[in-house]
């Protein structure tokens, strides 16, 4: 069975191999082979799940080891996987989730010439994500963790015609390798503290070393989690990596990607109970987060940017659970896998959307949709209650949570983070209800505008290509691609209360994560009942605001903290002055001082040289009897040198 | 006496080298032929010492001894341990590529200049080059080596000189004038470096009394042969001087760029992954064997020296315009991680230090020869003069992104093995070197996405839009070092196996051990 | 008499005939200058064989003649190709052979 887990990676990367050099002869039947592999290991992960359940809890755990890959003296890293419960239920998500977008991919890029790559692409994100959460060591982990950087490059930069999305491509691809800095110094020090790093010995071994040498680990294997997660401060990409195609937004928001820095610090959890003051920045991390990516969806028009804001903030509230140590490691995953689902499925909706709409992404210019697609209006719309956790469907049992984790962490700390929380709820309710309201309500303000208003903040160039276009023909999407989504939709409405329901989740995870209820000053009827409040002050607002006025087509210009937030609350700006700016002075007097002085001096030592050379040449005259004086003189000073060294 | 493999290894080429140059001259092709047959033959030669040599066994293997100049201990010794071998593949192994992939690079020009191209010397040249890298490897007598490090500069003077890339934005007068100025720099940078190491040399000679590498290092190991603290050092700095102009260091590094901008790609990469190597090898070989007290002594200099190439390579090469330079800055980066590696005196910085070699070698080929393929369609070394090229030409463009994740060491390709090994060898004994050098990661995915996204992604420029896709020949110079590549990162064992016993025994020299780890988690 | 009066004579005639090298134009003169310079050598040579009792110097001061006039032949023939080519024996009008 152990052998099973290598092809649960070698299938996807098999299909990449294949669609990546196959070249044109596999145009007509690449999209079905990208979608076979992703299905083999969705079907290899089924298998091992079914495997694992039926072992009794404390065994769950296969490992299987493939080759000794670098092995140097002490240094030994192999080639090893481990499939426990915390990875297969990643593999399912994974694999699961990504074959559904594999499928919708089919519909969606019908008209795109190179599909086949983009095929090719999917089945690497997918390989690599694989690889991430089945690895047996940190090192293993990093060729994951990079080569989902690789691919989400790939695939955010896959229109690479247009600049906004090589830049877009190449911005994720960095911030991502900052984040890896402090993968890579992470495993560098356990490496010196441990001698090893692999899974099994650091986390049994935690208790040998120093507090301060695991925080130093932890702050680490936290910077690569804001990297790949896009967390405060290093979420700056992920807006921008609206520019790929929607499938890989779906992708990367719901199913590889983002949740991988969650499953780092749940799988660190050893490191981090034994460091309280890097779960504490942890928490730090994931309560700003989650306020900051709400306030940043709230402003934004374009309907991907506005779910790029909520997933940051979700995310941020799984960062949060993971912070809160053994309290909140099962809740963290629970609402990673129930985000999955509704996530995805709110992505493909977008997706359907702008399909239907010549590509629009400006959600001022959408309004009333529902007549005109149903399937995705059901969808989205089951999507959206599952996310701002109405009573019943996914997001209320996992959020939920959560947010009583929050309050259960004690002390100062618990109140501040789980108010937090809740008005991060509040929040979610708000601007999850304004894209509804904005998209499939109010009136049709696609109608009778083909062109597009240039203060529309939305600069979404692929719109641009179909700007000449007159008014957009909203219709229902392929069945290919409605079928994903309706699949999503019940997972969203039906995941939760699954996992809820006699603590199943709980008890599948606990062997791996631990798990132990804080000692919370609020009830649990408490909270979900201010939940329920925030929810409902959330969608009040915005029914007030967009609801039951007409949303203008042309975006007002709104207050300080709207204009703030629709330029991600200014750091991108930050970005550019401090980083960009200041690194281009630098390099550009950088390329100036090696060339003036190092080549300077070098250069210089040579003019000298040849400037001697030429007033020695002078002496060559030319005139025989001068050559003689020089030859008497010489001779005149050997000798009385001789003489001389003879005296002495 | 048995059959001397390491002497026919250099010596193979030595003749490919003169036979190739006396093809009469209207059998160009002949030429090309000859020079490719001889190259595959000496890396089946190489081959076959890789197959003879056995990791377990003695430290020099294949030996070869002969009185050469008796009167001054003069011998002439070969002998290869596992970190030479190594290089010696790798030399053997990039020859085929680099005589492919400069198929077209010295063919007489139909009209307009006069200058005549021999295609003959140009593979003749390499030839020789080959000839004496490879014998630079093999030796073991100090004087032998040294003789063959200094007289690989006059083959590659002429190749600099002699040969640049077929088109120039800049008019054939200004470019025949910057290559002769960038070939003179070459020359005289390391003529110089290698005067200071024939005085050193020298100075070896009058203290030990001999040659031979090995009888001076086992002499020093056991006590027999004592040096003033002063006088080891000064020695130390002569030799170690000397090879860091080759390899190249900062702030000694100036002239690569001008070397490698101005030669064509082939002769770059011949540059940059071959005959630089001979500099890191050399200190791994001379420096730390015939000098173990200096070179601890000078560690924490050379240290800062490296530490200051990789940052200060890699923020140049961000700001670099011309593709060539950006390529040479970036290996001038790299060279610090190798220095780095070489002088944190742990096993993993070592044996990560000589794989770094090996996957530079690779990597820098792969990219700069699609660089080369590149530049020779377009006629211009300027990155703002390309664009959208990914859309024109898409396997010229997939292979010249995986040469540049190659080379900002992405996980699952070869570099990225060595880079780390460095890393973490360095960081177990100086934690915030290791920091530091960490942000090294960081510039060279700058510098190589920048390079990527300018030249290849966003609309398609007018002048490239008629740009052909690769073409068989020069796929074939690329597909098997990608797959190389991809291989020694996924599976680099077959290289840590060579190269580790040889690194266990350099570091005995220099009488280091790596670390202990604070806690023994590791079974 | 003591024989380093003949040392003494050798080096007051090389010192006349060094003077004329350096002093004297017509190339005819500077030749007869180094010619005395060398008979000079093959004095104080002789002298030399004499004060030591072997015949070193004097075998050395054969070779000396027998250089000697190797090179007046050879000089003069340049002399005069250069009188015919210049119509000049002056040294300093041949000065081309410079940087």
């Amino acid at each position: 069975m152990e052998n099973l887990i290598a092809l649960l990676v070698a299938a996807p990367l098999l299909g990449a191999a294949v669609l990546l050099c196959g070249g044109r002869r596999l145009d007509a039947v690449g999209h079905w082979i990208g979608v076979l592999m992703s299905s083999a290991s969705f079907v290899f992960g089924v298998i091992l799940f079914a495997d694992l359940l039926g072992k009794d809890a404390e065994h769950r755990t296969l490992m299987q080891h493939l080759f000794s890959w670098v092995p140097v003296e002490g240094f030994q890293a192999d080639v090893a996987f481990r499939l426990d419960q915390l990875s297969v239920t990643f593999v399912l998500l994974i694999t699961g989730v990504g074959s559904l977008i594999h499928l919708y991919s089919v519909g969606y890029m019908e008209h795109d010439e190179r599909r086949r790559r983009f095929f090719g692409y999917l089945n690497l994100f997918l390989a690599a994500m694989l690889l991430l959460v089945l690895a047996d060591n940190y090192l293993l982990l990093y060729v994951g963790w990079e080569g989902v950087g690789l691919a989400s490059y790939l695939l955010i930069g896959f229109w690479q015609h247009k600049p906004s999305a090589a830049t877009a491509a190449k911005k994720a691809f960095l911030v991502n390798r900052v984040g890896d800095m402090g993968l890579s110094i992470a495993i560098m020090l356990m490496f010196t503290t441990f001698g090893t790093f692999a899974f099994g010995p650091v986390l049994s071994h935690t208790g040998d070393t120093s507090e301060g040498k695991l925080t130093a680990i932890g702050l680490m294997l936290l910077l690569a989690a804001c990297g790949k997660s896009a967390q405060v401060p290093l979420q700056s990409w992920l807006g921008d990596a609206m520019e790929g195609p929607t499938p890989v937004s779906a992708l990367i928001h719901a199913a590889t990607m983002v949740t991988a820095g969650v499953y780092l610090i749940v799988r660190s959890g050893a490191i981090f109970n034994a460091a309280p003051d890097a779960q504490l920045a942890v928490t730090v991390v994931g309560a700003v987060t989650l306020l900051f990516g709400a306030i940043v969806g709230c402003a934004k028009d374009d309907i991907k940017k506005a779910l790029a804001g909520s997933t940051m903030s979700q995310i941020g509230y799984m960062v949060l659970a993971a912070g809160l140590g053994p309290i909140g490691y099962v809740f963290a995953i629970m609402h990673l896998v129930t985000h999955g689902f509704f996530k995805a499925g709110l992505f493909l909706g977008a997706g359907s959307v702008m399909h239907g709409m010549n590509d629009e992404v400006d959600m001022r210019k959408y309004g009333g949709l529902r007549k005109y697609m149903p399937v995705t209006f059901i969808t989205f719309g089951l999507g959206y209650l599952a996310i701002i956790g109405f009573p019943g469907l996914s997001g209320f049992f996992s959020k939920d949570k959560i947010i009583e984790a929050a309050f259960a962490k004690g002390g100062t700390e618990g109140w501040i983070l789980g108010t937090c929380a809740l008005l991060g709820a509040a929040i979610t309710a708000f601007y999850m209800t304004r894209v509804m309201l904005m998209t499939f309500f109010g009136e049709e303000r696609w109608k009778n505008q083909p062109t597009r208003s240039p203060e529309a903040p939305s600069a979404e160039p692929a719109a641009e290509h179909h700007g000449e276009h007159a008014e957009p023909h909203p219709h229902e999407s392929p069945k290919v691609m409605t079928i994903p989504m309706i699949v999503l939709a019940v997972g969203s409405v039906f995941g939760g209360a699954f996992f809820s329901i006699g603590d199943r989740f709980l008890h599948w995870l606990e062997p791996v994560t631990g798990h132990s209820e804080g000692d919370s000053p609020l009830s649990a009827a408490a909270v979900t009942g201010g939940t329920m409040v925030c929810l409902l002050i959330g969608v009040g607002i915005a029914w007030a605001m967009y609801g039951r006025r007409p949303v203008p087509a042309v975006a007002p210009r709104g207050s300080l903290l709207t204009r703030a937030a629709r330029r991600d609350l200014l750091q991108d700006d930050f970005n550019h002055v401090v980083l960009v700016r200041g690194g281009e002075h630098l390099t550009r007097s950088l390329v100036y001082v090696d060339h003036t002085l190092v080549d300077g001096v070098v250069n210089g030592t040579a003019a000298s040289v040849g400037g001697l050379s030429g007033r020695m040449r002078k002496l060559q005259n030319g005139f025989a009897r001068s050559y003689a004086v020089s030859m008497f003189g010489g001779a005149a000073i050997l000798i009385a040198a001789t003489l001389l060294m003879r005296a002495v | 006496m048995s059959f001397p493999l390491l002497t026919a290894t250099a010596v193979l080429p030595a003749l490919g080298a003169v036979a190739t140059a006396a093809v009469p001259a209207a059998r160009r092709t002949a030429a090309k032929w000859l020079a490719l047959v001889v190259s595959l033959a000496t890396l089946a030669l190489a081959i076959t010492v890789l197959v003879r040599f056995d990791p377990d066994g003695g430290r020099y293997q294949l030996t070869e001894s002969h009185a050469w100049i008796a009167d001054f201990g003069v011998r002439y010794e070969l002998g290869v341990d596992g970190i030479a071998v190594a290089l010696i593949a790798l030399t053997a192994l990039l020859m085929p590529f680099i005589i492919l992939a400069g198929w077209h690079d010295a063919d007489p020009l139909e009209t307009g200049s006069r200058r005549w191209r021999p295609t003959q010397g140009f593979f003749a040249l390499i030839l020789g080059v080959e000839a004496m890298v490879i014998i630079s490897f093999e030796a073991t007598d100090v004087f032998l080596f040294y003789i063959f490090f200094e007289a690989m500069l006059i083959p590659m003077y002429f190749l600099i000189g002699g040969f640049g890339d077929r088109a120039h934005e800049h008019g054939e007068e200004a470019a025949s004038t910057q290559r002769s100025y960038a070939a003179v720099k070459f020359l005289l940078y390391n003529l110089v470096g290698g005067l200071i190491m024939l005085a050193a040399v020298i100075g070896l000679y009058v203290v030990a009394g001999n040659f031979s590498l090995q009888e001076i290092a086992e002499a020093r190991a056991n006590g027999s042969l004592h040096m003033a603290t002063n006088t080891e050092r000064w020695l130390f700095l002569g030799f170690f001087f000397a090879f860091a102009v080759k390899a190249p260091l900062w702030p000694l590094h100036t002239w690569l760029p001008n070397a490698m901008q101005e030669s064509t790609a082939p002769v770059a990469v011949l540059i940059t992954a071959v005959v630089d190597k001979v500099g890191t090898f050399a200190m791994l070989r001379f420096c730390l064997q015939l000098f173990p007290e200096a070179s601890k002594w000078a560690t924490p200099a050379i240290l800062v020296l490296a530490l200051i190439s990789i940052i200060y390579g890699a923020l140049l090469a961000v700001g670099q315009r011309d593709i060539k330079r950006l390529v040479a800055y970036a290996s001038i980066s790299h060279f610090g991680f190798i220095i780095m590696g070489i002088f944190a005196m742990t096993s993993q910085g070592q044996s990560g230090a000589t794989l770094y070699m090996v996957n530079h070698g690779i990597s820098t080929a792969a990219l700069m020869l699609v660089a080369g393929f590149l530049i020779s369609r377009r006629g211009s070394r300027l990155i703002a003069d390309y664009g959208g090229v990914q859309k024109v030409a898409p396997v010229l463009a997939g292979t010249f992104l995986i040469g540049g994740l190659a080379t900002l060491s992405l996980p699952g390709l070869a570099p990225f093995v060595s880079e780390f090994l460095v890393l973490v060898g360095t960081f177990t004994r100086y934690p915030a070197v290791g920091i530091i050098a960490t942000f090294g990661i960081v510039l060279a995915a700058l510098y190589t996405l920048v390079l990527y996204q300018r030249t290849m992604t966003g609309p398609v420029k007018q002048e490239v839009s008629a740009m052909p896709d690769l073409r068989a020949r020069e796929l074939l110079v690329v597909a098997p070092l990608i797959v190389l590549l991809i291989f020694l990162g996924v599976y680099p064992k077959p290289v840590t196996d060579i190269v580790n016993p040889a690194v266990k025994s350099t570091l005995s020299d220099v009488h280091k051990k790596d670390p202990k780890p604070s806690v023994e988690a590791a079974k | 008499m003591n024989p380093v009066n003949y040392l003494y004579l050798s080096a007051l005639l090389f010192t006349i005939g060094a003077t004329g090298v350096l002093i004297r134009r017509n190339a005819i003169v500077v030749f007869m200058c180094i010619e005395l310079m060398l008979n000079a050598c093959n004095l104080a040579f002789v002298t030399f064989s004499r004060m030591h009792g072997n015949l070193d110097g004097q075998i050395i001061a054969f070779f000396t003649m027998v250089v000697a006039a190797a090179e007046v032949v050879v000089g003069l023939a340049i002399i005069v190709s250069l009188f015919r080519s210049r119509h000049s024996a002056s040294v300093d009008d041949a000065s081309l052979m410079k940087l």
